[in-house]
């Protein structure tokens, strides 16, 4: 197998809060490979979008930081390098889109300025041409009449919109890595859906890797090959998706499946009940404990679980599962 | 809607509020206790009544006061503001001649108060436990306590008598010849006190709102993905956080215009810098009512005036104020 384009090794980042410093992402690896579709799987407070952060140089200044590990990217290590390499990076070869399209655009430059502003930073496009490529990506993205729009500002567009052009200035240089970070949160249900067309034909195109970070799990199934399912800032379990599904080793992981409602469900007379994870995620304070942190909510906790931390158990499909009972599930 | 259509209504409503600080200023005034009859009759050293009816008389004064109102009224839409009595001279000359002499000064005070006051905050913002920050606190508490005849005589016992840098008083002096240069940098001489000691509320005003607002904006969502872009820190700090920033600052200062101007009154008697202020200062003290009046009216003017600027002002910085759609 060839090289990874990203490679994650037991990442550690550190949280400094009044209570003293928490590790919000704690041992934590993982590999992408070239025009791979990944999925960050896990509640709010899990750490998905620390990661993220993590990989874009940009966990909060004097908050957060990488305090072990190596993020990898094409062989470079990310955690070391400088910031005006990390902002040749940023937006260039690794681009991010964020949860928020309704707040992430700038109020005060028109949509076309802030696509043709990273085409001037990166590629050294000249202010005519930049703009003009502005609209090309905007009509590739699907907004219609693409190049009067351009000349909008974000206040004069709807969610949906505003996200297409946060993923028309992600892509503007053809990065090698896409972040999706919860990508369709914040938008109507047949909005998401356009959403995720666009990003899949956009891949199939450019070829981008693409992290998709998200707590739907029908999105997962649609869109990624492997996923990661994140507990507590520790990996829960990580495999390809579609034995995960089918097999998951991991109790949160079985946990989260169970909550996603079927559609046949609903339409035939066997309709099993919606379950739920009970519990909440552990404060701050209990991360980093040698223990299970998922215990408290665990079904198959036995006394192992509250004594060791779980190591990782390989399975033959390429599943890897921090559980006691990874085996017997 | 449309722009210009917008900027007529304001206009218009501007124009309707004018009239109503006229009516309020004239019945304020006709309210209070003794007119410019008593002040000449004092002036002459008493006189006898009949004396004193006669000078009513001649004034208008013993006119019923809806009379006296919507003649007064009528006046001014002639831009014929009254008659000095104090000065013997025409009210708009009066005001038109020291005019300039305010303008200079609240502008420049005006001007150097924004400038180094989101500059103050933009670099205290970006540094929220550093030096220069805790220096901005300091200054914002004491411009807010500080009042501004103290600041300006301690600024003249400091830098005119102690280290005598600065002149003591007036706008020039009347010993220097020479040509337009050298005059102007006369002015600018005697102008560096007041505008220093002016722009010393406002400074602190401005610093504090801008390093508040920068702070909330370096915070947001569209910082972030600049940051993401890949774009240098000056270019997320001014391109993209500072034209955010500045909206608040606009209004503040548009709504600090009638501070400025009434913080001039008090500047200019300390430094007897010859202005709108002094004039206001004295007509008070000689009962000139026209004067008052007019001097009034004319800082309302500045006032509405400068709110619409303001409104325009903000409509360059943010897109989203009077939409375009």
């Amino acid at each position: 197998m060839t090289e990874a384009l990203l490679k994650v090794e037991n990442l550690r980042i550190e949280l400094t809060t009044r209570a003293g410093v928490a590790p919000v992402i704690d041992n934590l690896s993982f590999e992408l490979g070239h025009g791979e579709n990944i999925s960050f799987v896990g509640e709010s407070g899990c750490g998905k979008s620390m990661t993220a952060l993590a990989i874009m140089g940009l966990l909060p200044e004097g908050v957060g930081r990488v305090a072990s590990g190596r993020i990898l990217f094409e062989g470079e290590d990310l955690t070391a390098a400088s910031d005006s390499r990390l902002r040749d990076i940023r937006g260039n070869e690794i681009s991010m889109i964020f949860q928020e399209p309704m707040t992430s655009l700038n109020p005060v430059y028109t949509v076309g300025e802030q696509i043709a502003e990273v085409l001037r930073a990166h590629q050294g496009l000249s202010a005519r041409a930049a703009r003009d490529m502005a609209a090309d990506l905007l009509d590739a993205v699907r907004i219609p009449n693409a190049r009067a729009r351009a000349g909008d500002y974000p206040f004069q567009m709807s969610g949906g919109q505003r996200q297409r052009v946060m993923i028309a200035m992600a892509l503007a240089c053809r990065p090698k890595i896409l972040i999706a970070d919860e990508p369709t949160t914040a938008l109507d249900v047949t909005v998401q859906a356009q959403i995720f067309d666009l990003l899949r034909d956009l891949r199939r195109d450019t070829g981008t890797s693409i992290i998709l970070i998200t707590h739907d799990m029908g999105a997962v199934a649609e869109m990624a090959e492997r996923m990661i399912v994140m507990y507590a800032g520790r990996n829960a379990e990580i495999g390809p998706v579609e034995q995960i599904i089918d097999h998951p080793r991991h109790p949160y992981t079985k946990g989260l499946i169970s909550c996603v409602p079927h559609i046949m469900a609903t339409l035939t007379e066997d309709r099993p009940d919606l379950t739920e994870v009970p519990g909440i995620v552990p404060g701050l304070r209990e991360f980093g404990q040698d223990r299970c942190l998922f215990a408290s909510r665990c079904a198959y906790r036995t006394e192992q679980c509250l004594r060791q931390r779980p190591p990782a158990m390989a399975f033959d499909n390429g599943q890897l599962a921090d559980c006691w009972h990874a085996e017997t599930l | 809607m449309n722009f210009l259509r917008v900027t007529l209504i304001r206009i218009l409503y501007a124009a309707i509020l004018l009239i109503a600080v006229l009516v309020l200023n004239f019945s304020l005034m006709h309210a209070a206790p003794g007119d410019v009859a008593d002040t000449i009759a004092q002036a002459a050293g008493g006189i006898d009544a009949e004396a004193l009816e006669q000078i009513r008389r001649e004034y208008g004064l013993d006119q019923p006061f809806l009379v006296q109102l919507g003649r007064y009224i009528g006046n001014v839409l002639q831009f014929d503001l009254g008659y000095s009595y104090f000065y013997s001279d025409k009210v708009t000359n009066l005001i038109l001649s020291r005019l300039p002499a305010t303008l200079l000064l609240v502008i420049s005070a005006q001007l150097l108060a924004l400038v180094v006051g989101v500059v103050l905050g933009v670099f205290s913002a970006r540094k929220p436990n550093g030096i220069l920050s805790h220096f901005v606190t300091f200054l914002a508490l004491f411009g807010y306590s500080a009042p501004v005849f103290w600041t300006g005589l301690l600024m003249l016992v400091v830098f005119s008598l102690m280290v005598p840098l600065f002149p003591v008083a007036g706008m020039r002096d009347v010993t220097i010849e020479g040509g337009f240069f050298v005059q102007a940098l006369d002015i600018a001489h005697h102008l560096v006190l007041p505008m220093l000691t002016l722009a010393s509320i406002f400074l602190a005003l401005y610093s504090r709102l801008s390093r508040a607002a920068m702070m909330e904006v370096l915070g947001s969502d569209y910082v972030r993905t600049a940051k993401a872009k890949g774009l240098s820190p000056r270019q997320v700090v001014y391109k993209h956080a500072l034209k955010n920033a500045l909206s608040p600052v606009i209004t503040l200062a548009g709504l600090q215009l009638s501070a400025v101007v009434s913080g001039a009154v008090l500047v200019e008697t300390v430094f007897s810098w010859p202005g709108l202020g002094t004039l206001a200062f004295q007509s008070i003290l000689a009962r000139d009512t026209p004067l008052i009046l007019g001097i009034l009216f004319f800082s309302a003017l500045v006032v509405i005036v400068g709110n619409l600027l303001t409104d325009l002002a903000l409509r360059l910085v943010d897109p989203r104020v009077g939409g375009k759609r």
